[in-house]
């Protein structure tokens, strides 16, 4: 789920015309958007406290066989939240369980990887190198 | 006292058409994307999620355009717009020792595991006015960075001094005890540090800011290092009701400073460093900075020492630093306030008759 939460609107869309489209699915709870209070602990690692709220969109689908699908995403897009509700549904299906992961989540969770990398690349590139200098006599 | 008053609607539609035309401004220039905004006005967007206390840069971004750049009158935007959504719950606490980070520094270390990381800062620009800027002109992309090992988690600085237990260990807390909020029940005196951090988060960047410098300049004297400041996205978990698991929502950006302060020590404790702490929405390091000085000083009676300034005055600041409140109560003064002058007018003339009857 948090593969899906974290891709675009638009990668699920098309990765669900081409993976998803035709599957049996009955709204549940159509999208929403809420808040969720985001905790945070003092010092790091302390006593928990209310930092500030953010936005999330839910959506719950029913697929086959009776499995509820269910997304949780980021802010208020809710495409994002019925499709990640949806791509959650189908993936509870033994059968074709394997054949999404391999085509959908996998491929999404690489990408994401590599995002993660290519910041984690730039910060390197800022790191600074100190030098010492000694002074001789 | 207010008394209901009429009229002035046609007035009022005038003014606020006139404010939208002012909004759009000179017809020849282009008008401006919300999506511009949001991209390239971060740190502004970043300040208004942090004082609006809701989390969403495009929101952010178009009340900074309804308001014409009035970050505060943004944040009042935000603060409204959330009362309109229904509250799903808590989240787990975000661990920022697990953070992607664009930038670590610290002042306590030269040499630290995982190094002095600069990332996007103003600090070491001179601070000329750049006409590059002024001509319009793309700024190259950078070229591609090489790889690096680094997966971008740093450990955190505090964590040296802790193995030596040369800082005290931030309280554990109990997990299984309520956590204050704010937007549920109104502030009361004296305030836990929960109820404190979450209205320092959200509190105005300039009254910090006014409050943490006072007390490096000595009302409230702190003498603080930065331990460390660090800058990056932190994945946000939440367990819904129906699924009774954690489940990633995605990342939010945050800022966190460890500040150390100087030391504390009793008959039972050996001598330490004292924390201070900053977390904010956002690239705000400023602000972090600021709610951290600022967290310090209000813990002046848990670590046994007196109150003397405002910034360690619990109710002085936490009574004082939304930005929201404080705009509202100042700016009713301008609202319709007729018969409660007309009162005061009354009582000054009979006064200056009564003085004058004396003087006869």
């Amino acid at each position: 789920m948090g593969v899906l939460a974290r891709a675009s609107a638009p990668e699920l869309e098309a990765l669900w015309r081409a993976h998803g489209a035709g599957a049996a699915l009955a709204p549940l709870r159509p999208a929403e958007t809420g808040l969720v209070m985001v905790r945070g602990r003092a010092g790091g690692t302390g006593q928990r406290f209310n930092l500030g709220e953010m936005t999330v969109t839910r959506c719950a689908v029913e697929g086959p066989g009776g499995v509820i699908g269910h997304g949780y995403v980021k802010g208020r897009d809710k495409r994002h939240a019925e499709l990640a509700a949806a791509f959650d549904a189908l993936l509870q299906d033994e059968a074709r369980r394997p054949a999404l992961l391999a085509a959908v989540i996998d491929p999404l969770a690489a990408a994401q990887a590599q995002r993660r990398a290519t910041v984690a690349a730039k910060a390197a590139t800022t790191k600074v190198e100190f030098f010492t200098l000694v002074r001789g006599e | 006292m207010y008394v209901a008053v009429k009229g002035g609607e046609a007035a009022i539609e005038n003014a606020h058409d006139w404010l939208a035309e002012a909004r759009r401004g000179e017809r020849s220039v282009p008008e401006l994307e919300v999506a511009q905004i949001k991209e390239q006005l971060k740190i502004a967007c970043d300040r208004v999620m942090g004082e609006g206390s809701c989390y969403d840069p495009a929101l952010a971004a178009l009340a900074i355009k309804q308001a014409r750049g009035d970050l505060v009158e943004a944040a009042f935007l935000l603060r409204a717009y959330r009362t309109t959504l229904p509250r799903f719950g808590y989240t787990e606490p975000v661990v920022t020792a697990d953070m992607l980070a664009q930038r670590r520094v610290s002042a306590t270390y030269k040499d630290l595991p995982g190094g002095q990381v600069l990332g996007p800062t103003f600090d070491y620009t001179h601070r000329l006015l750049d006409f590059k800027l002024l001509a319009e002109g793309e700024v190259p992309r950078p070229e591609p960075t090489p790889a690096a090992s680094a997966d971008g988690r740093l450990p955190p600085v505090t964590d040296i001094l802790a193995r030596e237990g040369l800082i005290q260990d931030e309280p554990p807390g109990d997990d299984s005890a309520p956590v204050g909020d704010l937007t549920r029940e109104p502030l009361l005196f004296p305030a836990d540090r929960d109820l404190r951090l979450q209205n320092l988060a959200r509190g105005d960047e300039g009254f910090l800011l006014g409050l943490g410098y006072a007390s490096q300049r000595g009302f409230g004297a702190t003498h603080p290092f930065v331990g460390e400041i660090r800058m990056g996205d932190v994945t946000v978990a939440f367990v819904p009701e129906e699924l009774g698991f954690p489940v990633d929502l995605g990342e939010i950006e945050l800022t966190e400073c460890q500040m150390v302060n100087q030391f504390q020590g009793s008959d039972t404790a050996p001598p330490q460093f004292t924390r201070g702490y900053g977390l904010v929405f956002g690239h705000a390091e400023r602000r972090a900075m600021a709610m951290a000085l600022v967290d310090r000083a209000l813990r002046t009676n848990e670590l046994g020492q007196d109150v003397t300034a405002p910034s360690q005055d619990q109710e002085f600041v936490l009574m004082h630093s939304d930005n929201v409140q404080a705009t509202g109560f100042v700016e009713h003064l301008k609202l319709p306030h007729y018969v409660d002058f007309q009162g005061e007018l009354s009582m000054l003339r009979s006064l200056r008759t009564a003085w004058q009857e004396t003087k006869a």
